[in-house]
């Protein structure tokens, strides 16, 4: 890579894993730069990650605040444009809450908070952290979330099924959809959706936790390369 | 004039409610074996200021689409708008 891709990182009141993402672009070769609830400025980054966490409080519903804050009315001009944007988790949570994404994400099926190294399948290469995979590779990447259970009515699910906006699936280390490897209960298994341009997407995993062998599985990497080189090409 | 208004926001019906499940679950536990079709939502109380019921309402409307409720999975139900009458602005009782 000859240049570093500017990848900014939001933080809201209550974000938790922003230092986890900015720590992970960069020892992937990126130049994470702290992006500011408060601001109406997005410093000239290529690409936006909104980390996990519980901004707010996750009062009222999950990201149901956030979705309000300075920085979301560029963050939503910056994706209009074309611009990459990434939801981990919560911040997957406040993408759908602002209609970036479809579907919402509402309690766990079984009511607990899960926390565990949870195995992924990527569904589609037309979003900015699959562009340099193919459908149906299998990741390890850990999940830890209390709300994460991805719903979607009737006619909306049909649409996000046929249109291809799913971008993750939780399976079982071989590929194979099994529902006891879903660990919230998500409709059809999604673990991540994207928009019709493929420029934005979210997931409840933690790409941002798996980079890194000394600490657990490197699901995360390959994702983390690819918003790297998504955002490098864009500019 | 102050209004005090209620909203009740609901899941949509057709999408599985983990927290009316569990409760729907422990009910037998204690004896009622007749009940089916727990579901839990969310209440809301507030005040508001405004020119008229029709202001208040219209507002309180707004509101509930844009951040009490999430219209991809819940519906809304405005209960009450009622005029606090005889009340300092201090007072909520």
């Amino acid at each position: 890579m000859t240049r570093k891709p500017r990848i900014g990182v939001v933080t809201f009141p209550g974000s938790l894993d922003d230092r986890d993402a900015l720590r992970a672009v960069t020892s992937m070769g990126g130049e994470g730069v702290p992006l500011w609830h408060a601001e109406h400025e997005l410093h000239g980054v290529e690409a936006v990650i909104l980390p996990g966490g519980f901004s707010y409080g996750d009062y009222l519903r999950t990201g149901a605040i956030a979705r309000f804050a300075n920085v979301m009315d560029e963050i939503r001009m910056f994706a209009d444009s074309g611009g990459p944007v990434v939801g981990i988790c919560n911040g997957f949570q406040i993408l759908c809450e602002a209609g970036m994404l479809p579907g919402a994400l509402i309690r766990n099926r079984g009511l607990r908070f899960v926390c565990k190294i949870a195995t992924i399948r990527v569904e589609t290469s037309l979003s900015p952290l699959t562009e340099g995979l193919v459908a149906g590779e299998v990741l390890a990447v850990p999940v830890k979330h209390g709300e994460g259970q991805f719903v979607a009515e009737g006619r909306a699910l049909q649409r996000i099924e046929d249109e291809g906006l799913v971008a993750f699936r939780y399976c079982a280390p071989d590929g194979m959809l099994d529902d006891d490897q879903n660990p919230n209960g998500a409709t059809n298994a999604i673990a991540g959706v994207r928009n019709e341009r493929g420029n934005v997407v979210g997931l409840m995993p933690h790409p941002e936790h798996a980079v890194d062998p000394d600490v657990g599985p490197t699901g995360g990497q390959p994702l983390i390369a690819s918003l790297l080189s998504f955002a490098l090409a864009r500019v | 004039m102050r209004f005090r208004a209620q909203v009740v926001v609901s899941l949509k019906d057709g999408l599985l409610d983990p927290q009316g499940k569990a409760v729907e679950g422990s009910l037998p536990a204690l004896g009622w074996t007749n009940v089916s079709d727990v579901r839990i939502g969310r209440y809301v109380e507030l005040d508001v200021e405004a020119i008229d019921q029709d202001a208040a309402v219209s507002q309180v409307q707004a509101m509930a689409e844009r951040l009490l409720s999430n219209p991809v999975i819940e519906t809304f139900r405005i209960v009450e708008v009622s005029e606090l009458v005889g009340l300092g602005s201090e007072d909520r009782s």
